[in-house]
């Protein structure tokens, strides 16, 4: 870029809210002439300006910030702001009012059923977000002294002991800040096992094409090469490919077990045995931990390391995309690369095990130690359920997946392994309706949208075509369930009689099916007036 | 049971439907020997008045100490509004946004979020989050040798100004890609990237320069000497920014002739809880050109069938669940739930309100700075201006002087011992908007009571360093 012709930045102008369309241009200004006469309401006729859009000049909400300019003259002037940045300036009722009426356009836990597939949206206890932001916790400074965080430290301990017992693993560490992060930890500590062993010819993941995005993005981060494996019919690994694929560079294979086609990998031992003679690891991706909580362990299958998405199994919240937990558990052999801070415990007292007694580390992921709030609300969830309750959550998880599975077949929707058990979900593949009617999933999540339930998985596992993945969860009531099936079967007479009522789908959201491809070809990623 | 609402008639008549006898034959499939036994390492459960009770006693044993810490993690003040909003149930337990038309709450916020960010740091352009201030400079760092089209390295100048545990994050994630972090030094008097310092690597070809201001020390940098240098240079400039700082401070987007070209760092200084490290949030903002090269969600505004304005996740080409192992980033879930409370945040402070809340930040420190430094035994290390936290060197062994301190239930700051050993016995300070007049008396008084006690015969026991 040359730095001459690039204009300097200016901050963002306000203009009065009648003004607005008239006004209200995109960053990148070609073909966004269209949004001037854009209706400045919902479906609903609820307004839907923009926080910047109530701005009026010289407002503020003046309970919330230091009544006088504090005397900062010893800054030198060469390095202070010369412009405001262009921020809102509204009363604490115009925000309160704002975000409130915002958070109504969301779906969500607390007010409707979300059988997202592979994301279980489980309810999300108040108690646990409740005792979590105790002001002890949450006045915590991650350096505080361990003198002055025994309470804080003692949950950490426990959380990792159950999380251990859970998955039968040797170790935890709870630092991962999500999913993503969990697997790039397991996948980083594989390379180091063998760098430490100079076994340096490793230089290949292996990662079944039914597995999520992350997996292969994350090999790609930890230097690897991707093998993809792929599925039989029944929906299991497919073991004359893996048989032709593991090798002296297989550095280890990455597998969801239940995969993510609602099934259980029944040759799990074999598949372990396999690679662990060629010398490889196998990564446990538990994103679909809910289906076997109580029931198996993925340390009793083979795996050496393994990461748990705790928004997922232990209720903790999605908050509209994150904060996650993805605390990772190991086997003895991995112990040694696991990374840091981990609390520790001497009998008397909670500590941090740091590089010290850890040299062989793969290091530290975030500036602290992760989400520890997160971890906190997926503690006192665990202290909740307690063993019994633990062993529960894959049997009824199970029941509801299997019973929704059974009334969908009956009602005459076509599942994608009908001689599988379900596990904590099931695939539907609607290909016989896109074939004969022209409906494809996307039109169904859609329409289930104006039946007020969220949307299942859709167009993922990549494998089977026009697919929804259904995961309704434990803590769904039969009622919720039944209604949900009533509604599809309701779909899909509307789809054989009045196409058009799912193609044009939704019709009662704030807004109809959005311009995607003009979003991403006329880039409008910030306001301005 | 907690949380599972069937009750045995409605398992009898499920189990009817599927057509087995008992859940047990649901599981039929997973090979016998692999069931697990009783879990043995989790406790009986505890019914929620029992629970409550744990965890305030433990909450409790914690003691709420008076923080003069800061280091990456600043206690503010958060306006009540904040958390009551953001732990609505609609946005507290809404999914990522995939579904647009039913999360155009969670959407919207984000583009306002997305604004906001870009004001603050003078960029173009912001995406919705990343894990927190440390993966973000990490991001930031693999961002930089992928957009940088002039330059073929793969090396990274990273001054040791920069946070330590951020330069060990970044070693982390980046060191199986074959990215060289090449540490700088800093002035020993200023505390501050020197010029000089850059010298070695006139000429050479190199990806990106980071430069944290106010750096870890507090000390502020020559921004725009050295964004000049580096874009003389042909490497990128990745600022790493205190988010609160960015209300009084000239903003990356403004440093040297032409800006930095990446701006990353820690949000939680806008309205997230110290909370024991996170969850925070990492924000990112870039200059327009190198939009399609940055990791994690961005939301764009566009229009529904009948031309209403709308947002969507947008350039989704970049990410993991479409592009999977040629994706800029594995990075999935972002850090949704703190960007909502950072802009409600930001929404009731305004600009004014934020840059208050910084300046007071700095008037408290120069007194603590001032109250500390009255005692003979404690010094400032750097001559340098800074803003919001300060070095300083105490002459007796730092052990000694913060453990009666925390017995006091006081914070005393970070240690630099283990970072900077080459600093003797200094401490990082830092005083927010919180802390009053009483407070830093409070904290002066104590230490000058453990100093005296320390020292019987007066102060110094040692020289104090040059």
């Amino acid at each position: 870029m040359n730095p001459t012709t690039r204009p300097r930045w200016q901050p963002c102008k306000y203009i009065h809210p009648q003004e607005r369309f008239a006004t209200a241009n995109g960053f990148f200004t070609a073909g966004v002439s269209r949004l001037r006469s854009a209706p400045a309401e919902d479906i609903d006729g609820k307004t839907n300006m923009l926080i910047f859009e109530h701005s009026h000049t010289g407002r503020r909400a003046l309970a919330q910030s230091p009544q006088l300019n504090a005397d900062v003259s010893d800054i030198p002037v060469d390095f202070l702001r010369t412009e405001a940045p262009g921020m809102p300036e509204v009363s604490e009722l115009q925000v309160v009012r704002h975000y409130t009426r915002l958070s109504q356009k969301n779906f969500s836990i607390d007010t409707q059923f979300y059988p997202l597939g592979s994301c279980t949206m489980k309810y999300n206890p108040r108690a646990c977000n409740t005792l979590a932001m105790l002001p002890g916790f949450l006045a915590r400074h991650p350096h505080a002294p361990v003198s002055m965080g025994q309470g804080f430290l003692a949950c950490m301990y426990e959380l990792q002991e159950m999380l251990k017992d859970v998955t039968g693993m040797k170790a935890v560490t709870l630092t991962p800040a999500a999913g993503a992060q969990g697997e790039f930890t397991g996948v980083a500590m594989i390379r180091a096992y063998h760098d430490a062993n100079g076994d340096t010819v490793r230089n290949e993941i292996l990662v079944p094409d039914a597995a999520h995005g992350t997996n292969p993005a994350t090999a790609v981060m930890c230097g690897y090469k991707v093998h993809e494996i792929p599925t039989d019919r029944q929906g299991d690994v497919d073991m004359e490919a893996l048989r032709a694929a593991v090798g002296p560079q297989t550095a280890g294979i990455m597998l969801t077990n239940p995969s993510t086609l609602g099934v259980f990998e029944r040759r799990i031992k074999e598949i372990a045995d396999l690679i662990h003679e060629a010398g490889g690891l196998l990564y446990y991706d538990g994103a679909n931990l809910n289906a076997i909580l109580g029931k198996v362990r993925p340390g009793d299958m083979g795996f050496d390391v393994i990461h748990m998405n705790l928004h997922k199994t232990f209720s903790t919240p999605h908050g509209g995309g994150g904060p996650g937990a993805g605390p990772v558990g190991v086997s003895k052999r991995l112990e040694p690369f696991i990374p840091l801070p981990v609390v520790g415990h001497d009998g008397d007292e909670y500590y941090w095990i740091t590089e010290d007694v850890r040299p062989q580390s793969i290091g530290r992921l975030s500036a602290f130690m992760g989400n520890a709030g997160v971890l906190m609300r997926a503690y006192i969830y665990a202290r909740m359920l307690g063993r019994e309750g633990m062993h529960r959550v894959a049997d009824f998880a199970t029941l509801n997946a299997n019973y929704l599975m059974a009334r969908l077949t009956e009602a005459g929707f076509q599942v994608a392994y009908p001689g599988r058990r379900a596990t904590h979900e099931f695939i539907v593949t609607l290909k016989r309706q896109q074939k004969e009617l022209g409906i494809t999933a996307m039109d169904f999540a859609k329409r289930l949208l104006d039946y007020n339930f969220h949307a299942p998985t859709t167009y993922f596992p990549l494998l089977v075509p026009e697919c929804l993945l259904i995961e309704p969860t434990e803590t769904e009531t039969r009622e919720e369930l039944d209604a949900f099936v009533e509604a599809m079967i309701k779909i899909q007479q509307e789809a054989e009689n009045s196409p058009e009522l799912l193609k044009e789908a939704p019709h009662t959201q704030p807004v109809r099916r959005l311009d995607e491809v003009r979003a991403a070809k006329q880039l409008d990623l910030v306001w301005s007036a | 049971m907690p949380f599972i609402p069937h009750s045995e008639t409605d398992i009898r008549e499920m189990l009817a439907a599927i057509g087995v006898d008992n859940i047990d034959a649901l599981f039929d499939e997973i090979p016998a020997n692999l069931r697990m036994d009783k879990l043995t390492g989790v406790p009986e459960g505890l019914i929620e008045q029992d629970i409550a009770r744990l965890m305030m006693e433990r909450a409790e044993a914690d003691g709420r100490p008076l923080c003069f810490m800061g280091a990456g993690s600043y206690d503010h003040h958060i306006p009540a509004a904040v958390w009551e909003l953001t732990t609505r149930g609609e946005f507290y337990s809404a999914y990522t946004p995939y579904q647009a038309e039913a999360s155009q709450g969670t959407l919207q916020l984000i583009y306002e979020f997305q604004t906001m960010m870009t004001q603050l740091t003078g960029l173009d352009v912001s995406n919705a989050s990343l894990y927190d201030g440390a993966s973000g400079l990490a991001e930031a760092i693999l961002m930089a040798v992928r957009a940088n089209r002039k330059s073929k390295s793969r090396r990274i100048l990273v001054p040791t100004t920069v946070h330590p545990d951020y330069r060990r994050t970044s070693h982390t994630i980046v060191h199986n890609q074959n990215i060289e972090l090449i540490e700088v030094p800093y002035s020993p008097e200023g505390g501050h990237t020197l010029a000089e310092s850059l010298q070695p690597y006139e000429g050479e070809d190199i990806a990106a320069l980071v430069i944290q201001h106010p750096n870890f020390f507090g000390i502020l940098e020559d921004v725009d000497l050295l964004t000049d240098w580096a874009h003389r240079q042909g490497a990128l400039v990745i600022a790493v920014a205190n988010p609160v700082s960015m209300a009084l401070l000239k903003p990356p987007g403004a440093w040297g002739e032409s800006g930095a070209d990446i701006a990353c760092g820690e949000g939680q200084p806008l309205g997230v809880p110290m909370m024991g490290g996170g969850p925070y949030f990492g924000f990112m903002c870039c200059k327009k050109d190198y939009v399609r090269q940055m990791p994690g969600r961005i939301v764009g505004r566009t229009i529904d069938r009948d031309e209403r304005v709308g947002y969507t996740l947008t350039l989704q080409a970049r990410e993991q669940h479409i592009r999977r192992s040629k994706a800029t980033s594995n990075i999935c879930t972002n850090q949704g739930l703190l960007v909502t409370a950072a802009t409600i945040h930001m929404a009731l402070l305004g600009a004014e309100g934020l840059k208050r809340v910084a300046q007071a930040c700095h008037a408290n420190t120069r007194k603590l700075v001032a109250a500390l430094t009255a005692s003979e035994c404690v010094e400032a290390v750097f001559n340098r201006p800074y803003f919001h936290e300060a070095a300083l060197r105490i002459s007796l062994p730092l052990e000694n002087v913060m453990r009666p301190l925390h017995a006091h239930n006081i914070l005393p700051g970070y240690a630099l011992t283990k970072d900077y050993p080459e600093l003797g016995d200094a401490l990082l300070v830092c005083a927010t908007e919180l802390r009053s007049d009483a407070d830093i008396e409070t904290y002066a008084g104590h230490l000058g009571r453990v100093i005296e006690k320390q020292t019987a015969a007066g102060c110094p026991v040692k020289p104090k360093m040059a």
